[in-house]
């Protein structure tokens, strides 16, 4: 099947259409769930334990890198009970600042480090230039690679070429957990998000990620749906779980919990799980530690009490 | 044939928009011969913090604002209203059951205050703040500079008693989330009106219009609101309580005792919600 582009291509376009009303409609309904008082409690906790925090901007420095790490291990200082965030995702050259921030704390915190690699954003490089990219990282100490998919090669039907270059850097990533990043806003229809999503996992990825957050739309709640069905409908195919990571534009605890809810009906509980599930964002975390204090003071806090980045 | 009648649903107003409250209430609003003239939304605590994150959004762009502009602003308002003298004294007179020269009284007062207030915008600064003398080769200055976001549960004159409350608040440049009087909150949401369409940003004031004892908690325990003032709450008992809960993050309240609202106000209206910024300077030869 992944032997030449004619068979790829025959299997992609062979899988069944998206219905666009239909998944957007079926988004929107899962949307409108009350989660309230426990569940609530239950599903902020479980969110700031999903979180990748994120900082990929070119002004990026150590300092503020290490200022995310310290945050990522304690994201509210005042409350011990407050679980680590899952992951902090930075830079390639950024991530021997985090490794250190992480194991000045005797490394116990869980965290992992997230790297962006294959010349993030646009992945418009030579291949041998965007596995000396994941190598870098690795070597740097990324636990977690996210890789952009080439959507120029995807969307002119290159499908071959797409898989060899995930399967070159799933290789080159080693024992690091390999996420695809297929920047749905540039893929148009959700029937391409459907088949990019085989395509990743084919390929092996461990997580297929929306966005790079740098392209609008990044994450919506029908094409993550997609992507949810894409993970349900491989395991039960071939047994295995691959993770979903949505990233971009989700800054309220409020979407947070429409897309656990999504989660849990369309993939199903088993990915409620920081293993199986992320979130990749930076102000999301603020909105959840403050929906926390909420529920654990009783008051309504504000953006004062919480760091900016 | 007889002409359908065009009911208003009076809403709240959050963010320069009208939406409908979250909870999806409202509550009957009587005129002043106990007959039925509309509903009003019931505003719940998610509101009320819709409305301060609303305000807090509209607080950067609002204090920076030069005073100067912020007085015409303000002074646009009175505009405004004096071209709709006619609506709001006519609604005076249906929901307070006044009369014709008493709600004629009323708006004036309303307008002159703001008119007042909108001049001061650009004055107050010279009377708060000043030159310091120091012991020490310094230049030391004091400049007022505006609270935050200020909460304001305005007493229960419909029109003159919620303008005496919203505009001194917002002239220095603090932006407010208000809840109307609970008997009389129809003539809030007319003034609303009246603020959307003058040039007043989406943000810088908000209204609710439902019961203080269930909003103003909220409010008052806010940890991202700046000021509460507590002017319209007649009931002594949730007053200390509301102190209480906003001594939590250092609220500046203002607690008045009973106001006769249409004397000549003073400025403590304005400065009890400011801050003193002093800057010291080293003097050259």
């Amino acid at each position: 099947m992944t032997s030449t582009d004619a068979s790829l291509r025959r299997f992609l376009h062979g899988l069944p259409g998206v219905d666009q009303v239909g998944v957007e409609q079926r988004a929107a309904g899962l949307g409108t769930r009350s989660i309230k008082t426990s569940a609530k409690d239950f599903a902020i906790d479980l969110a700031i334990g999903m979180v990748d925090l994120t900082t990929l901007e070119g002004s990026d420095t150590p300092g503020k890198v290490r200022a995310l790490a310290a945050k990522a291990m304690r994201p509210d200082p005042a409350d011990p009970t407050c679980p680590p965030v899952a992951a902090v995702c930075v830079y390639p050259d950024m991530v021997p600042f985090v490794k250190e921030a992480l194991s000045r704390s005797g490394g116990s915190s869980g965290v992992r480090i997230a790297s962006v690699a294959t010349a993030f954003p646009s992945g418009r490089a030579a291949r041998d230039v965007k596995l000396a990219d994941v190598e870098d990282a690795v070597d740097a100490g990324a636990d977690e690679i996210d890789m952009v998919i080439d959507r120029g090669a995807f969307l002119s039907g290159r499908y071959l070429q797409v898989y060899e270059e995930i399967v070159a850097v799933r290789q080159a990533c080693g024992s690091a957990h390999l996420k695809v990043i297929f920047e749905t806003g540039e893929l148009q229809t959700y029937d391409n998000v459907r088949r990019a999503s085989w395509l990743a996992m084919l390929a092996g990825g461990h997580f297929i990620k929306t966005s790079t957050g740098k392209v609008q739309p990044a994450a919506t709640l029908p094409v993550t749906l997609v992507m949810l069905e894409a993970v349900r409908d491989f395991r039960d195919v071939t047994g295995q779980m691959v993770g979903v990571k949505p990233a971009g534009g989700i800054r309220s605890s409020k979407d947070a919990i429409k897309y656990l809810v999504t989660v849990n009906e369309i993939a199903g509980p088993d990915w409620l799980h920081p293993d199986w599930f992320r979130f990749g964002a930076s102000t999301l975390l603020n909105d959840l530690l403050m929906q926390r204090t909420k529920m654990t003071t009783g008051r309504y806090s504000g953006p004062d009490y919480f760091t900016l980045d | 044939m007889s002409r359908i009648d065009v009911r208003k649903t009076y809403k709240l107003y959050i963010g320069g928009a009208f939406p409908r409250s979250e909870s999806g209430r409202s509550y009957v609003v009587n005129d002043a011969k106990g007959k039925f003239l509309a509903n009003a939304s019931h505003a719940s605590r998610k509101d009320a913090r819709d409305a301060v994150k609303a305000a807090r959004a509209a607080f950067g762009g609002w204090s920076r604002r030069t005073a100067y502009n912020r007085g015409q602003v303000v002074y646009r308002i009175a505009e405004v209203l004096e071209d709709r003298r006619d609506q709001f004294e006519a609604e005076l007179r249906t929901a307070e059951g006044v009369t014709a020269t008493r709600a004629r009284t009323y708006v004036d007062a309303s307008i002159d205050r703001l008119v007042w207030y909108a001049g001061w915008a650009d004055k107050l600064a010279q009377v708060t703040g000043g030159a310091n003398p120091v012991a020490g080769p310094y230049f030391n200055h004091t400049a007022p500079e505006p609270s935050g976001v200020v909460a304001v549960v305005a007493p229960d004159g419909p029109l003159l008693g919620l303008v005496s409350v919203i505009a001194p608040v917002i002239v220095t440049g603090n932006t407010t989330v208000v809840i109307a009087s609970e008997p009389h909150p129809l003539t809030s949401i007319t003034l609303a009106e009246v603020m959307a369409t003058s040039d007043v940003p989406g943000g810088v004031v908000n209204i609710l219009t439902g019961p203080q004892a269930e909003i103003a908690p909220w409010l008052a325990s806010h940890m991202d609101v700046n000021g509460l003032d507590l002017t319209g709450v007649g009931d002594a008992e949730l007053a200390r309580n509301l102190e209480i809960a906003a001594a939590d993050n250092l609220k500046r309240v203002r607690r008045p005792g009973v106001e006769e609202l249409l004397a000549p106000p003073a400025l403590d209206r304005m400065t009890r919600f400011q801050e003193a910024k002093t800057v010291w300077h080293p003097m050259g030869t």
